[in-house]
């Protein structure tokens, strides 16, 4: 079972709200985050469409969890690490640097633009960088629209068949 | 492997085995013919009840069995239209045990690959613009017809392609492409003696719980890949791992039990035992292990090396797209 199967079945929203973007964004904790933090305390204002995921290096980021943020309901993932040369770990980074454009590839096989998937490196000190990354993040997949991945699966019959109509007579 | 369940509630007598062929390609019914002689074994103990491939078994024969009449029900073949759904629904109620068979069953297989284009697309290929194809009336098959001597009914082709575990409750899944003779033997010798794990859908029979390059006997260098080979274009070192070579061979992702046939006949594991450990995602893990081995310092030459990579959904997901966290593409 994958961690997509553990999605509990979409409820229809009420409309009243207009829909605003919400995005993942995976910062590593040496720099991006910080990064990140820099912008809050620089009081550089940024739309609250990201939901922050602090962790230890970009390079640990599997792309399952990338997958599955966009089939959970993620209309768009920020993946952002150190700049190439200043990984904590040394080359952790240079694993993201290979995976995310290959992963960009693949969800574009399966139909996701590549203006919801971004991968770029923000140091620690380039807060006012982060703001403007999330503004045009936020910006440009409010511009490609809803993606709504739980509930394009579900009206399609994944997972609850019953719902299918059966062939003919009953065997 | 604990004793537990399927004999304990067994009907004394022979075995009843069940054989069901949904969207697949056959192959699944003839591995069970690769045990070779032990099928004369096989036989002596068990009775076939349904086996469409090789007898002649209408539905109505097995809807008019009692519920659990069959032990064990092998079922090959992922969910692409409403005749597989309905039957697929039929024979977990005739069953005790039903096992997803293969790659399809268990992951979508190799249809599942037609997730990534829409119906229409792939009526449109089938029917329409393929080259060899004459069909000057455009005529497509319809699921009703009405004729002067009745109604005709055909089965409806789904969105996409499902595994058997989106549809029913699965007791066991089993790996392959299809799943090999030896392993095929040996997981009937343990239904027939009682000696069965727990029933659970997570459970793989069949298989081991490695990767395909724990079995194989290729060597490993340490070195990185430098540059991304197709098979046709190349000729492989032999005895040298086949990825640091640039070969993408899905040995790392995928789960072991096969024996590595495939790299030690030269070609590439194409990932047909389905993920390997704990991950789900057959296709992620495979392109987080290659993003880890690529000879790439800078951002230009990563994707250079990306882009020589064919086709990286087709390959990554050759055997489990159905299984895939995204499942099919966003088309409708």
């Amino acid at each position: 079972m994958s961690q997509a199967d553990l999605t509990p079945v979409p409820v229809e929203t009420p409309t009243s709200q207009p829909w605003e973007p919400r995005i993942i964004a995976f910062l590593c904790y040496w720099c991006s985050y910080t990064g990140a933090d820099n912008a809050g305390t620089s009081r550089l204002k940024y739309p609250a469409n990201v939901d922050i995921i602090r962790v230890m290096c970009s390079g640990r980021i599997d792309p399952d969890l990338i997958m599955t943020a966009f089939a959970q309901g993620a209309d768009g993932v920020m993946v952002c690490g150190c700049h190439i040369g200043d990984c904590h770990y040394i080359a952790g980074n240079h694993k993201t640097m290979t995976r995310m454009p290959l992963l960009s590839r693949v969800l574009q096989d399966f139909g996701i633009e590549p203006e919801r998937f971004v991968h770029e490196w923000v140091s620690a000190a380039e807060g006012d960088k982060f703001a403007k990354l999330v503004r045009q993040v936020t910006e440009q997949v409010r511009q490609v629209g809803r993606l709504d991945w739980p509930g394009r699966m579900y009206r399609r019959g994944v997972g609850h068949g019953e719902d299918l109509q059966p062939w003919g007579d009953q065997a | 492997m604990t004793t537990n369940g399927a004999t304990s509630d067994r009907q004394p007598g022979k075995l009843r085995l069940g054989v069901y062929w949904a969207s697949s390609c056959g192959g699944c019914d003839i591995s069970l013919l690769e045990i070779g002689e032990h099928l004369l074994e096989l036989i002596e103990v068990a009775d076939i009840v349904f086996w469409p491939c090789v007898a002649d078994f209408k539905y109505r024969t097995v809807a008019d069995y009692p519920d659990g009449y069959i032990d064990v029900c092998l079922f090959n073949g992922g969910i692409r239209s409403s005749e597989q759904e309905q039957i697929a629904r039929l024979v977990r109620r005739k069953s005790r045990t039903l096992v997803a068979y293969g790659a399809c069953a268990m992951d979508g297989g190799i249809p599942a690959l037609a997730n990534l284009e829409s119906t229409r697309e792939i009526f449109d290929a089938v029917y329409h613009s393929n080259p060899s194809l004459q069909n000057p009336g455009h005529v497509e098959p319809q699921t009703h017809w009405a004729t002067p001597h009745g109604d005709l009914e055909l089965p409806r082709l789904y969105p996409q392609v499902l595994r058997l575990a989106d549809i029913v409750e699965v007791d066991y899944q089993m790996p392959g492409c299809p799943p090999v003779g030896t392993q095929v033997w040996k997981v009937l010798q343990a239904v027939v003696a009682g000696e069965v794990p727990a029933r659970n859908a997570a459970v793989r029979v069949g298989c081991d719980n490695r990767s395909v390059c724990d079995e194989c006997h290729r060597e490993k260098r340490k070195v990185r890949i430098k540059e991304f080979k197709r098979p046709h274009l190349a000729i492989p070192e032999p005895n040298w791992c086949l990825l640091e070579q640039g070969f993408v061979c899905l040995g790392a992702s995928t789960r072991s039990g096969c024996g590595a046939l495939c790299p030690k006949a030269e070609l590439t594991c194409r990932g047909c035992y389905g993920s390997a450990g704990l991950a789900t995602d057959q296709g992620t893990a495979m392109l987080s292990a290659l993003g880890s081995v690529m000879d790439a310092v800078t951002e230009d030459r990563a994707n250079e090396l990306v882009g020589q990579i064919a086709d990286p959904t087709g390959t990554f997901y050759r055997f489990s797209l159905a299984s895939s966290a995204l499942k099919a593409h966003r088309k409708p």
